[in-house]
């Protein structure tokens, strides 16, 4: 290998993954339906109250975006691990390391990242002030792209397992709580005057703290999982 | 094994002689703290026993010995168990203290969040039908949660000084009387001999149950007969 | 040089095989054959690296593969149960994609080259998923033509071929080993080949 941290690789699995999603459109497409469905059903459920519906929106919007994730994590690696793909990227002298982050990246670039292009229209419908919005669209900028990293340790722990969809749930969901916490933090901060510049320093720091330890966990995860 | 078990009964008496019989009763609480015996070594432990079921986590996958693979999952039970009982003493002392069973306090959400780890870690084994990769993913898993713990109990305590105000604290407890942390550390130790003992008797089971087939299993006494 | 002494595997409660020991030189192929459930698949899978061994070594040039990791894996080519091929891509593209991610490029005139050579003319653009399974299984065996890797591991390579297709693949199996290559094959058909190779049976 030319490049020791494997940046080829990356940029492979990345290529590698838009391509076969664009093959089959619909996997990428279901959870940002989900996530559209299930917001709007909150103001059917707890009524139109304005200023409820704008007090209610980041946990909302945070929280469906949460689910949305979890729901097409098993997406990750399942396929491959069942055609027998993972075997042969494991079997590659590549770094499997490389392999996971450039995996992760593809999956926010699909499931994270429309998600939080998408969270700044839906919050209209909860009349969240302008500001309040960007505050909302930057967290889950930054927050995505850690429950991606977080959810592939998951993911890969229960590679294979029966009923793996709904243990992920129970690995995973406990782990989510800080970035959820500072994300809604966020923007209740930048409503109440005290300034969203902590929590989205946090949530950086986080991102970067993810993105060093989670894909060396989830390639050790995917060893064990193909032993 | 039954010499902790014999030392973690005599413990627990002894502690909760000294916590109801010779704590003297609080001033504003009354005789409702004396929950705090249990309560507080529970809630030391539960913590605890999951930085310990990391360690071994951790050495069983360095290291790839089965045996400490074995000690960590026998004390997830444990653990989720003293988790609960935290959780459980916590509401019952909050009831009368506070006039709730639950609040959102900054401690008690994050004993819940470690409960929910626990939880996760014991359905994630028992979901593997591989013993080997059970062990491997599980302590994955609990080195996961360890290093997310800080992360969690950090984060839970700005949530709740942002959302929360000043409600109520638990840190406001007085400078402690000499008995009442006499009675306490009894009680903490009665739990470790407690935990050591049952760790031990449920790694006995495991090893049995994985090893059944071998030779030395079936020339135990107990088997042949 | 692929040394393997002293193997045993164990999944789950039950010991599949135990002391397997075997030494293959350059040119020389090893067949291995068994019951259903005796280990062959586990046994690969160890020697590939995926697995590792519940006691016994594995040396590659003298040297433990665990610790050789990349610089193993890049001389090591193997052929599993499940295919490796994308649904969703044509054969050419899973060929290619595969061959790329580990630097060694092939021109498509190479791979639909190698395509031919195994009997799959015309159905190189259809994505895999509308192939047959023995369609798929010769997409997935054309790396054998594509690959210029020392050590061969293949398992039940034959599964779902006709005559024809059984027949060119012990071709390349015997091109593979003429050229001072090495190869370990599982097998319950009868391969033809030209070249002598060690059998073991393994399992009970």
């Amino acid at each position: 290998m030319k490049d020791a941290f494997g940046l080829s690789a990356i940029y492979w699995i990345v290529h590698r993954e838009l391509k076969l999603t664009m093959r089959r459109k619909s996997d990428a497409i279901t959870p940002l339906l989900f996530f559209v469905i299930v917001t709007s059903l909150f103001p059917l459920s707890v009524g139109t109250d304005v200023e409820m519906l704008r007090r209610i929106a980041p946990g909302v919007l945070w929280v469906t975006a949460l689910l949305a994730t979890m729901l097409s994590l098993p997406r990750l690696f399942e396929q491959d691990y069942a055609d027998g793909t993972l075997e042969q990227l494991a079997l590659s002298p590549a770094p499997l390391s490389a392999m996971v982050v450039g995996k992760v990246v593809a999956y926010w670039l699909m499931t994270g990242l429309p998600l939080a292009l998408l969270a700044p229209l839906l919050a209209l419908q909860f009349y969240l002030p302008t500001t309040s919005i960007l505050i909302l669209a930057t967290t889950l900028l930054i927050g995505t792209p850690v429950l991606a990293l977080i959810g592939s340790i998951g993911a890969s722990l229960t590679l294979g397992l029966r009923g793996g969809g709904v243990l992920v749930a129970l690995l995973v969901l406990p782990l989510y709580v800080p970035v959820l916490i500072f994300g809604t933090g966020a923007v209740d901060a930048a409503a109440s005057g005290l300034g969203a510049t902590a929590n989205v320093s946090l949530l950086t720091a986080m991102l970067l703290v993810a993105g060093f330890f989670s894909p060396m966990a989830t390639t050790a995860a995917l060893r064990i999982a193909l032993e | 094994m039954p010499w902790f078990a014999a030392a973690a009964f005599c413990l627990t008496v002894a502690g909760l002689y000294v916590g109801f019989f010779m704590a003297p009763t609080d001033a504003q609480q009354g005789d409702g703290y004396r929950i705090i015996f249990l309560h507080v070594p529970v809630s030391w432990m539960s913590m605890f026993i999951y930085v310990v079921m990391a360690f071994w986590a951790a050495v069983g996958l360095i290291f790839n010995s089965r045996l400490s693979a074995m000690m960590a999952s026998a004390l997830a039970p444990t653990g989720a168990m003293f988790a609960f009982l935290s959780l459980w003493t916590g509401a019952l002392w909050g009831k009368p203290m506070w006039g709730t069973w639950w609040v959102w306090d900054a401690r008690l959400t994050s004993e819940l969040i470690l409960l929910f780890l626990y939880m996760g870690f014991m359905a994630l084994q028992s979901a593997i039908d591989d013993q080997r990769r059970a062990d491997k993913a599980g302590a994955v898993l609990a080195l996961v949660g360890v290093v997310n713990i800080p992360v969690i109990y950090f984060s839970v305590q700005w949530w709740n000084t942002l959302h929360q105000g000043a409600s109520v604290s638990l840190t406001q407890a007085p400078s402690m009387a000499t008995i009442m942390l006499i009675g306490m550390l009894l009680m903490a130790l009665a739990a470790w001999m407690y935990t050591i003992a049952v760790a031990l008797m449920r790694v006995r089971c495991i090893i049995l149950e994985r090893e059944y087939r071998t030779a030395w299993v079936n020339d135990l006494k107990e088997i042949r007969q | 040089m692929l040394e393997v002494s002293n193997l045993d595997c164990v999944r789950g409660e039950r010991h599949l095989f135990h002391d397997v020991s075997f030494l293959l030189r350059s040119g020389e192929g090893l067949l291995i054959t068994g019951e259903n459930g005796s280990g062959k698949t586990s046994l690969l899978r160890m020697l590939v690296g995926l697995t590792p061994p519940f006691a016994g070594t594995i040396n590659w040039k003298t040297r433990l593969i665990k610790h050789l990791g990349a610089e193993y894996r890049r001389e090591l080519l193997y052929c599993g149960h499940p295919l490796g091929l994308k649904d969703s891509l044509s054969a050419t593209e899973n060929l290619q994609s595969i061959a790329s991610l580990v630097n060694e490029p092939v021109e498509l005139s190479v791979v639909q080259d190698a395509l031919e050579r195994i009997g799959l003319q015309g159905s190189a653009h259809m994505p895999v998923r509308a192939l047959s399974q023995g369609q798929k299984r010769r997409v997935s065996l054309a790396r054998l033509f594509l690959s210029r890797r020392t050590l061969w591991v293949l398992d039940e390579p034959l599964t779902a071929l006709d005559t024809k297709a059984s027949q060119h693949v012990a071709q390349a199996v015997d091109r593979h080993l003429d050229d001072g290559g090495i190869a370990v094959i599982t097998t319950h058909q009868d391969m033809a080949l030209a070249s002598p190779l060690q059998t073991m049976r393994i399992g009970a």
